[in-house]
């Protein structure tokens, strides 16, 4: 268990809802569903969860931390904020569910080789690295997520196309070599760093 | 009494002069209906048709007319004539809109056109002018009588002695406030409706006690009600044991209900330590007085569970069977009990459908952004004890577990107090009165928990819908109750919160407020308040069967020593269902009697076999089936012209002897058509319908000695909307008539 799970089990001990509300994006919402089911009704991807939203609000106020936390539900969202649209109570499901993932995510329990949390993971390294997404690198680190042979097979699959938008300039082939960033690099990186401080301070991470 | 003049007054406008022969219904009237004056008007019900009416009846001496024109239930106040009897034969809506149009109809069309007026002119033949209850004048009193001292009665009392008219207040105990006084504080009534407020009782029991125009009596219970609307004696008993009179015009019983009793529910921890009803948890909270709430044994509580729905919507029939509407609410008050005094406490409401009536939704969301734990499970056992444990199903996440808490609130719902259960009474009273001791006994303890003593022939209280509460015409006369000038209030009546019972008190007194007037007046109470005629029997040929006395809906009609039916007027409400019971017909009203149904009947000119011309006798009760037929025809819908609709008070109304006339003169068949009967009836004589079709039941045995086919009399439910379903069972009758044959019956009438 990592340290910052430890940490906050020992915080909140049993009240799960208490934590969720204090250190979850929107997660003070959490306490007004009135567990209608529209959601889950609304879901396109209902069926492919192993719990609905519903459901997961519903286990959050029954205190199961571990099973809400460790679940991959969230990170089946794909935000198409059907919920969102038809909450008679008006939650913000959507983003409840990613604030949940996110959650999982830092106390570092979220489900591991969950696709939706490791091309995030990909992602935020990639945009963050020089404040600007390097298509071709997001693009190859996807297609060696899974080793050489099949990255090779990807990119063979898909050369066509890469082809087409090199020549449309849509893609430029030299960001192979690292790309180009935002003006003030430095100032950049201290901005995050400074957005993180600040979220660690309010969400009872920091020391 | 002066001379009798009968006059016709035949309408030919709205089309009823193109499409029918006008001079030959003046022929029919004249010939026929023996109508000393006819004429005819093209528009009559405008000012000068209706003078031309004025002027007969104070000049030239008409007593009794016969309006031929459009439906009795239109232009009602242009064909109002209150000094003479007066009938209506239905042109418009019963034959110009509903016969199909063309030539070819023309021959059945003017058939029926001219029986109307032959029906019409029969009618008013046998009506008296209706001129009120000569007992009137015994029905003087409009004081208010309300039984029962809380929230609901006080606000009947209040309510009644504000609109001018004196109120006395019983009160069972010794001081005013009911249920409400045991609460800490009650559901918010008003905007944002996010907090529990005051209950406001000790506020209200000052204003009831300072009202000049109330009277309290304390630790009285009603020893007996005898009497009517208007002239209602009650003895009031005192726990001293001293009895008072009090004379009334009409009373409100606002008995109130009792907790369903938590020792029936020991699996849900009824009886154990630390485990409460809703009254319980009142009390523990009034104790504390905002503080921090304390169980009995002194520990403050730091975690409690509401249990919902605790022996209630209970499909086993072990426990009560209904919702009763107000514990949700008053569980999401009582869970901000706790949170208000610290919001650290474990709330947590378990609910398997939360019902929040009103702007209880409001109260719902505060309740949530206070931190209380709705969870949607159904609790299967309760441990009570030091620490307390609640197992139960997830409904959500579908699994047995379960929650530890120091205090569970049970959540049991309304009883009604609502006296003595009529079914259960009359059987044991036939017992008793049959000299059976123990049924005696039984009788008296029964008694016992009566709330009006009423000496009625049916029984001591107001009958009782299921599950107890007292009957009520759920749809149009709530207030209602099944005796006349008594009206129930709050949670006698049905489950309600204390919002609703104040409104639900004020209703009532209002409605009261109207029965002593009517009463005053001599009329009929609802829903025929305008009535002035009322019910008289000839004596002479009763044969003191008690039928009348038995299926009176209302319990209108006592029996005197020599078992003679005694009709307490103020009682009546003019349905009729005496008229329909009585086998020898002794029973009548002035403007609506065997013969003005039966000579109307009988004016019908019923077709020989060979014209194939077949005539259906339609009986619609005027409250529903009727207005579908008139609304038939306002929207042109086209039915049979075979048919001939009598509108009767209430199918209850109908004597087996009208069925009997109609098929002994020919007619082919009779149609039946009145009010939805059974547990969610719309009868608005609540059992006329029901009597109605019981007797139906019966009158196979008689067909068969006629040598009738069954299929000749049939019953049909209507509502007021069915006016496309009349028109379809009237044609669908007729095609089965049709396939049956001609009545056996014709020509020997």
């Amino acid at each position: 268990m990592s340290n910052a799970n430890q940490q906050a089990v020992a915080r909140y001990k049993n009240n799960f809802l208490k934590e969720v509300e204090e250190r979850v994006e929107e997660g003070h919402w959490v306490k007004m569903c009135m567990q209608c089911g529209v959601c889950a009704g609304s879901c396109p991807l209902g069926p492919a969860w192993e719990h609905t939203p519903q459901k997961i609000f519903m286990m959050i106020r029954a205190g199961k931390r571990d099973e809400v936390l460790q679940s991959d539900s969230m990170w089946m969202c794909t935000s198409c904020y059907n919920c969102i649209a038809r909450c008679p109570r008006k939650l913000p499901i959507t983003h409840i569910m990613h604030g949940l993932a996110n959650y999982a995510h830092r106390l570092g329990i979220a489900p591991k080789g969950q696709p939706t949390r490791e091309f995030a993971v990909m992602f935020w390294k990639n945009l963050t690295k020089r404040g600007r997404t390097n298509e071709l690198m997001l693009t190859l680190s996807l297609y060696f997520a899974n080793g050489i042979g099949p990255g090779i097979q990807t990119a063979m699959n898909m050369q066509k196309i890469g082809l087409g938008m090199v020549l449309a300039g849509r893609l430029n082939p030299m960001e192979i070599f690292g790309g180009h960033s935002v003006k003030d690099l430095k100032g950049f990186h201290a901005v995050l760093a400074k957005a993180k401080e600040i979220e660690d301070r309010k969400k009872g991470f920091a020391a | 009494m002066a001379d009798i003049k009968y006059a016709a007054y035949i309408c030919s406008g709205c089309g009823i002069g193109d499409k029918m022969n006008v001079a030959g219904l003046e022929k029919v009237a004249k010939t026929e209906g023996k109508m000393a004056v006819i004429k005819n008007h093209p528009f009559l019900c405008n000012a000068e048709g209706v003078q031309m009416i004025r002027d007969d009846i104070a000049n030239d001496g008409v007593t009794h007319l016969c309006i031929a024109a459009c439906s009795r239930r239109s232009k009602a106040e242009a064909f109002s004539f209150p000094t003479v009897a007066v009938s209506r034969a239905n042109l418009r809506e019963g034959v110009l809109w509903v016969v199909a149009e063309g030539a070819d109809h023309d021959e059945v069309r003017q058939e029926m056109a001219e029986d109307y007026v032959r029906m019409g002119c029969a009618e008013v033949k046998k009506m008296k002018l209706p001129e009120g209850n000569p007992n009137k004048g015994d029905a003087q009193n409009k004081r208010i009588m309300v039984v029962g001292g809380g929230m609901s009665g006080m606000t009947a009392a209040l309510a009644a002695a504000e609109a001018g008219y004196e109120a006395v207040l019983v009160e069972k105990t010794g001081a005013l406030g009911g249920f409400a006084s045991k609460l800490w504080k009650r559901v918010p009534f008003s905007s944002p409706y996010a907090e529990p407020q005051a209950t406001g009782v000790e506020e209200m029991v000052a204003k009831v006690t300072g009202n000049a125009k109330i009277k309290v009596h304390l630790n009285t219970t009603v020893a007996e009600t005898g009497g009517a609307p208007g002239r209602f004696t009650v003895k009031l008993a005192q726990e001293s044991g001293a009895v008072s009179d009090e004379t009334v015009g009409a009373i409100v019983q606002a008995s109130g209900f009792t907790p369903y009793d938590m020792a029936k529910l020991p699996e849900l921890g009824g009886g154990q330590a630390n485990v409460v009803d809703q009254a319980g948890l009142e009390a523990l909270a009034k104790t504390a007085n905002g503080g921090a709430i304390k169980r009995a044994d002194g520990k403050e509580v730091k975690s409690v569970v509401f249990v919902q729905c605790a022996g209630q919507r209970d499909e086993t029939g072990t426990h009560l069977s209904y919702c009763s509407g107000h514990c949700c609410a008053t569980s999401i008050k009582q869970a901000m009990y706790f949170k208000d005094a610290n919001p650290d406490v474990d709330t947590v409401v378990m609910y398997t459908d939360l019902r929040v009536p009103g702007m209880g939704e409001d109260f719902y969301r505060s309740a949530q952004q206070k931190g209380v734990i709705f969870t949607k499970g159904k609790a299967s056992k309760v441990s009570g004890g030091d620490s307390c444990k609640v197992d139960f199903t997830d409904l959500i996440l579908d699994e047995q577990t379960s929650i530890d808490a120091d205090l569970v609130v049970l959540a049991t719902g309304q009883v009604a107090n609502a006296g003595v259960n009529l079914d259960a009474w009359t059987e044991v009273n036939t017992a008793a009165e049959g000299g059976n001791e123990e049924a005696k006994v039984q009788r008296t303890e029964m008694k016992t928990i009566s709330v009006l003593n009423l000496n009625y022939r049916q029984g001591p209280d107001v009958p009782q819908f299921k599950h107890g509460f007292a009957d009520s015409h759920f749809i149009c006369f709530p207030y209602e109750t099944r005796r006349t000038g008594i009206y129930a209030a709050g949670p006698t009546r049905r489950p309600m919160d204390m919002l609703q019972a104040t409104e639900d008190a004020t209703g009532a007194a209002l409605k009261a407020i109207q029965a002593v007037e009517n009463a005053s007046q001599g009329r009929a109470a609802h829903p025929r308040a305008w009535d002035l005629s009322f019910p008289s029997a000839r004596l002479e040929g009763c044969t003191q069967c008690k039928r009348c006395t038995v299926e009176c809906p209302f319990g209108a009609i006592d029996e005197d020593e020599k078992r003679f039916p005694v009709f307490n007027e103020q009682r009546c409400r003019r349905c009729g269902t005496c008229m329909g019971a009585c086998p020898v017909r002794v029973i009548s009203f002035e403007n609506y009697s065997c013969d003005t149904v039966g000579m109307q009947i009988k004016a019908v000119n019923v077709p020989d076999e060979d014209e194939e011309k077949p005539r259906i006798l339609v009986l619609a009760c005027e409250n529903d089936a009727y207005p579908a037929l008139d609304m038939a025809g306002v929207q042109r819908l086209t039915y049979s012209a075979y048919v001939r609709a009598i509108p009767v008070r209430c199918l209850g109304s109908v004597n087996t002897i009208w069925i009997t006339d109609a098929l002994n003169g020919g007619y082919d068949g009779v149609m039946m058509m009145g009010c939805k009967k059974g547990d969610d009836y719309q009868c608005h004589f609540v059992k006329g319908s029901e009597m109605a079709s019981y007797r139906m039941s019966k009158i196979g045995d008689t067909l068969k000695q006629m040598g009738i086919e069954s299929e000749r009399v049939v019953t049909h439910e209507v509502a007021i909307t069915d006016n496309a379903r009349v028109a379809k069972l009237i044609d669908d009758y007729v095609a089965e008539l049709d396939k049956l044959g001609p009545s056996p019956m014709k020509g020997f009438g």
